[in-house]
């Protein structure tokens, strides 16, 4: 019974406390059309751009996404998705635009030579460079480090519980191909590959080498965010040369530049719409990449507030894009 | 055929030790001579023609998907219906809808109806804990994604009861549909998640119905498992006295079956929701909303405390979820409730519905709009604390996985992985004999040339020595703790809650302190899934314990026992069923954990599923490396399985 009083009383406690509410009377929603963009729209209609996993891609997509809300009046959506299924995307309709492509043949061949769905709309700008790196303290005591004649002799610093002895050389992120095994066993060099298996293990131990200053080696990539956070050191294996990657067996040599693409539906690219005319035209630097990917990861500012910045510090890049 | 496999166990019984030994030594010996032939590696970009084939597969359906019949008159319906049923959900809870800037219920209205669910379902208690557990997440600033993250989940485990009731109930009175949808269940359940995404969103395309039905293979099997489970444990008795009453099939199933397997089937429904919830997270790879985005785009910017602040208001959410459903599980049933419950109900459920009213036609019942910073707070304290942790103790734990890795992990690792292929085999169907039966021998056989013929197999050993090693340590723990739990109630009080939140908190969370704490090595793995297994391992070992009959205790006690031998000569005994569960389990969530594995630093099999994720060229790698994992997983259940069996006819 006592029960059954105290649970009375609770209902009639929220009752009146919702009566209590309402009486506040607040603000009250408005039905009707307030939707998304508020641009009166030159019929852009909507673009679906892809949002690959890192976060140079982010600062991409950010800055296209205002500039095409707030400039050309679109409804833009994006969508994050790894590279594989944004590609597949573009068969389904449901993405229009990948803003970074870091060389992807076989998807390449499948949706825009063999489907014909997608475009190459050409470079973005951005320049991908992967290779090996070290932390910045290692480069200041052991200088000749940088030479990749000399990594037989510093082998031992690398040695980790995962390297059988020899030295580590820690791979990463499993969305990129790399030849490093190739590498390691044409060079004679006395190391051994461990796979760490996503982006954040490789900058965690990154992070912890150059705060604990521990050796270590690793493939690496730039641009991206964290080289502004620890600007690692490239290790130069032998130069690149056209065709010394043909074949991967015998790859001996550093890994190409890559120009960063840009790809599209190719529906899209032909509707003439003013957002198609913007991705055609958008091209910026790794530098002015790195820094809005800085106003996202460290400054924890939003999309379109990092996109905001970088757009008002810049006009004459973005006038040229829209024009 | 007792007395058969009785005698057979007498006469084999005193050798059989020995024998194993023997046939360990002998491996040992042949190991370290043969060491380093026919070890049938591969390096991590290398593919075999069965991959190749996969990825053959992979493209025709990418570009056959707009014409064939297959997908017109069935993925693509499948996918409008499921789309449509989560799209409701998301309107309905999520996401602005039917052209308002809000969805149709808000906060306040979400709220109050679970309230009410729990005031009708459970008890007071529950009900004051939904709303301070939806309060809270709401003062997080995660409300939106929460309820995109709730709105998946119902929609999964909607789908779920709505195909696993029914076959629970058919496999439920059918052994041989029970015997063929066990391992189909056990497949669906150890089958890596990300093994499927891919091949998933080529079927479905990506957005909500994906999304679901990703959740859904996940969430699916506790439902058909605890409905079989229930209907299979009512009592002969009393569906006997239903046929001597002339019931038909028709009506016994309503009369008898369904009532007095409730209790069971709501269990199933709890079990199904945390799966559902657990899986959410991994969803947000194929654009799923909610939480596991939040989530998953910290971990982009090693971004802990953000992190887990998604992940704990995804605790908190499983939490209530749990207390609900457990309750309702355990509820009196209709007829024995007090008089009062029924006006208290109608109020409620009037108070609810004007709730409602309010979230949909004011701004503040409708959006969780906080000035607290609480979100805010507990991610800048999490860092904070991580921070604090790996600075201070990454010297220690560097040690520990050293040691560890070096005495244990690397020895066993060269055992398995450097020695011929058939060497391995041959140990593994001699153990699979002399610890089980033939039956798991020709199982093991079957197993073993299943991953000969995957191409993975040097992947495959170096999984399975972190298996082994992980599921030992999972086991020590387990029993340690769970023996711990069982004798004090005080202990249990306190642990209890802290293993639920592990259960539910998504792995990526605690990613990036343990690699700053280990650095990206197996030993990371091997901890990472002790801590995933650990939590339903010592739990079914401290109820198991705490259900051995007092009797037995106490006698042992008298007759002056100290606490030691009582532990080991009577408790842990007698909870032998318990313990061979606890194994069965602990390998099922070990396993679960591999590719999560393969994040940090484990590479075998782990890595080839998350590189066949990311790269097409990889996918059927992939693919078969998450086949691989299954195939393990079967072959390590039936061994402990058999040798289960054999210990309780021994």
């Amino acid at each position: 019974m006592r029960e059954n009083v105290k649970a009375r009383r609770v209902v009639t406690g929220a009752a009146v406390l919702a009566l209590f509410l309402s009486g506040c009377g607040g603000e009250t929603i408005e039905s009707g059309s307030d939707g998304g963009g508020s641009g009166s729209g030159e019929n852009c209609g909507t673009v679906n751009l892809a949002v690959n996993p890192w976060v140079g891609f982010e600062a991409d997509v950010a800055v296209v996404k205002y500039v095409a809300e707030e400039e050309l009046g679109c409804t833009v959506n994006t969508k994050d998705l790894t590279e594989e299924v944004s590609w597949q995307g573009f068969a389904s309709g449901e993405i229009d635009v990948i803003l970074e492509d870091w060389g992807h043949p076989e998807l390449e061949q499948q949706y825009v030579e063999d489907q014909k769905v997608a475009v190459k709309v050409g470079e973005s700008g951005n320049v991908g460079q992967i290779g090996w790196f070290v932390p910045p303290w290692m480069k200041e005591k052991y200088p000749d480090i940088t030479d990749w004649n000399n990594l037989n002799k510093y082998a031992d610093l690398f040695k980790t519980s995962e390297s059988g002895g020899k030295g580590q050389l820690l791979d990463g992120d499993p969305s990129f191909v790399t030849n490093d095994e190739a590498l390691v066993k044409n060079l004679d060099l006395n190391y051994k590959v461990v796979y760490s298996g996503s982006e954040a293990a490789l900058i965690t131990a990154f992070r912890q080498a150059e705060e604990k200053k521990e050796p270590l080696l690793g493939y690496f990539y730039s641009p991206q965010w964290f080289l502004a956070e620890v600007p690692l050191v490239k290790v130069d294996l032998p130069a690149y040369e056209e065709g010394c990657d043909a074949d991967p067996e015998k790859v001996a040599c550093d890994y190409p530049e890559t120009p960063l693409l840009k790809f599209a539906r190719k529906e899209f690219m032909d509707s003439g719409s003013p957002a198609a005319n913007l991705v055609q035209n958008f091209s910026w630097t790794n530098d002015d990449q790195n820094l809005v990917a800085k106003y996202i990861s460290e400054d924890k500012m939003d999309y379109d507030a990092a996109a905001q910045k970088w757009v008002e510090e810049n006009p004459d890049k973005v006038e040229a894009w829209i024009k | 055929m007792t007395v058969l496999t009785a005698s057979r166990a007498a006469f084999t019984r005193p050798g059989r030790g020995r024998l194993i030994v023997a046939v360990v030594g002998v491996f040992v010996v042949l190991a370290a001579i043969l060491r380093g032939t026919h070890t049938l590696s591969l390096v991590p970009s290398d593919t075999t023609a069965l991959h190749r084939w996969f990825n053959e597969v992979n493209r025709w359906v990418s570009s056959n998907r707009n014409e064939s019949p297959l997908f017109l008159y069935f993925f693509n319906e499948i996918r409008a219906f499921v789309g449509s049923l989560t799209t409701f959900f998301q309107d309905l809870i999520a996401q602005p809808s039917y052209g308002r800037p809000v969805p149709i219920i808000g906060w306040l209205g979400v709220v109050a109806i679970l309230t009410l669910l729990a005031l009708v379902f459970a008890n007071l208690r529950v009900a004051l804990l939904v709303v301070a557990g939806f309060s809270f997440i709401g003062l997080q600033g995660l409300w939106e994604e929460s309820m995109q993250t709730l709105a998946l989940t119902l929609s999964a485990v909607f789908l779920a009861l709505l195909i696993g009731i029914p076959l629970g109930i058919w496999a439920g009175l059918s052994d041989r549909v029970h015997a063929v949808l066990s391992p189909v269940l056990d497949f669906l359940q150890t089958m890596p998640t990300f093994v499927y995404l891919a091949p998933f969103t080529l079927l479905f395309l990506i957005g909500p119905a994906s999304a679901t039905l990703v959740t859904l293979v996940y969430a699916l099997p506790p439902a058909v498992r605890y409905t079989a489970h229930g209907i299979r444990s009512v009592p002969r008795a009393s569906v006997e006295a239903s046929e001597s009453l002339g019931a038909n099939g028709f009506q016994r199933l309503v009369g008898v079956l369904l009532p007095m397997s409730m209790r069971t089937v709501v269990l199933g429904l709890n079990q199904t929701i945390m799966a559902a919830l657990s899986m959410a997270t991994v969803a947000a790879l194929i654009d799923a909303p909610g939480l596991g985005k939040t989530i998953l785009k910290a971990l982009q910017t090693l971004d802990v405390g953000t992190s887990f602040n998604a992940g704990l208001a995804i605790v908190v959410m499983a939490i209530v979820l749990d207390r609900l459903t457990t309750a309702a599980s355990r509820r009196a049933p209709v007829q024995q409730q007090p008089r009062w419950r029924r006006p208290l109900l109608i109020g409620a459920g009037l108070a609810a519905l004007f709730c409602v009213y309010l979230s949909r036609t004011y701004v503040w019942a409708a959006e969780f709009s906080t000035g607290s910073t609480i979100g805010d707070d507990i991610a800048r304290l999490s860092s904070t604390f991580s921070d604090w942790v790996t600075s201070t103790f990454s010297d220690l734990t560097g040690w520990l996985k050293d040691t560890t890795t070096a005495l244990l992990l690397d020895p066993l690792q060269t055992l398995l992985v450097e020695s011929p292929w058939w060497l391995v085999a041959a140990l593994l169907l001699a153990l699979a004999f002399l610890l089980g039966n033939l039956q798991a021998t020709v199982v093991t056989a079957f197993c073993v040339a299943g991953l000969v013929l995957s191409g993975l197999w040097q992947d495959s050993m170096t999984t399975l020595a972190a298996t082994l090693l992980a599921t030992a340590a999972t086991l020590l723990l387990g029993v340690a703790v769970g023996v711990w739990m069982a004798r004090s109630p005080r202990a249990d009080l306190i642990i209890r809650p802290v293993l639920d939140a592990l259960q539910v908190m998504p792995p990526f969370v605690y990613l990036v302190p343990f690699l700053a704490l280990f650095a990206a090595s197996r030993f990371t793995a091997i901890l990472a899934a002790v801590l995933y297994a650990a939590p339903v391992v010592i739990k079914i070992v401290a109820d198991g314990i705490v259900a051995v009959s007092p009797t037995a205790v106490e006698a042992a006690i008298a007759s002056g026992s100290s606490t030691w031998q009582t532990i080991w000569k009577v408790q842990l005994p007698m909870a032998r069923p318990a313990l061979v569960l606890a194994a069965n389990q602990g390998i099922c969530y070990v396993l679960a954990m591999i590719v999560v594995g393969g994040l940090v630093g484990a590479g075998a099999l782990g890595y080839d599923v998350v590189a066949g994720f990311s790269q097409g060229e990889l996918f059927g790698k992939g693919l078969t490396a998450g086949l691989a994992i299954v195939v393990l997983g079967i072959m390590l259940n039936r061994i402990t399985q058999a040798a289960a069996e054999r210990r309780r006819n021994a």
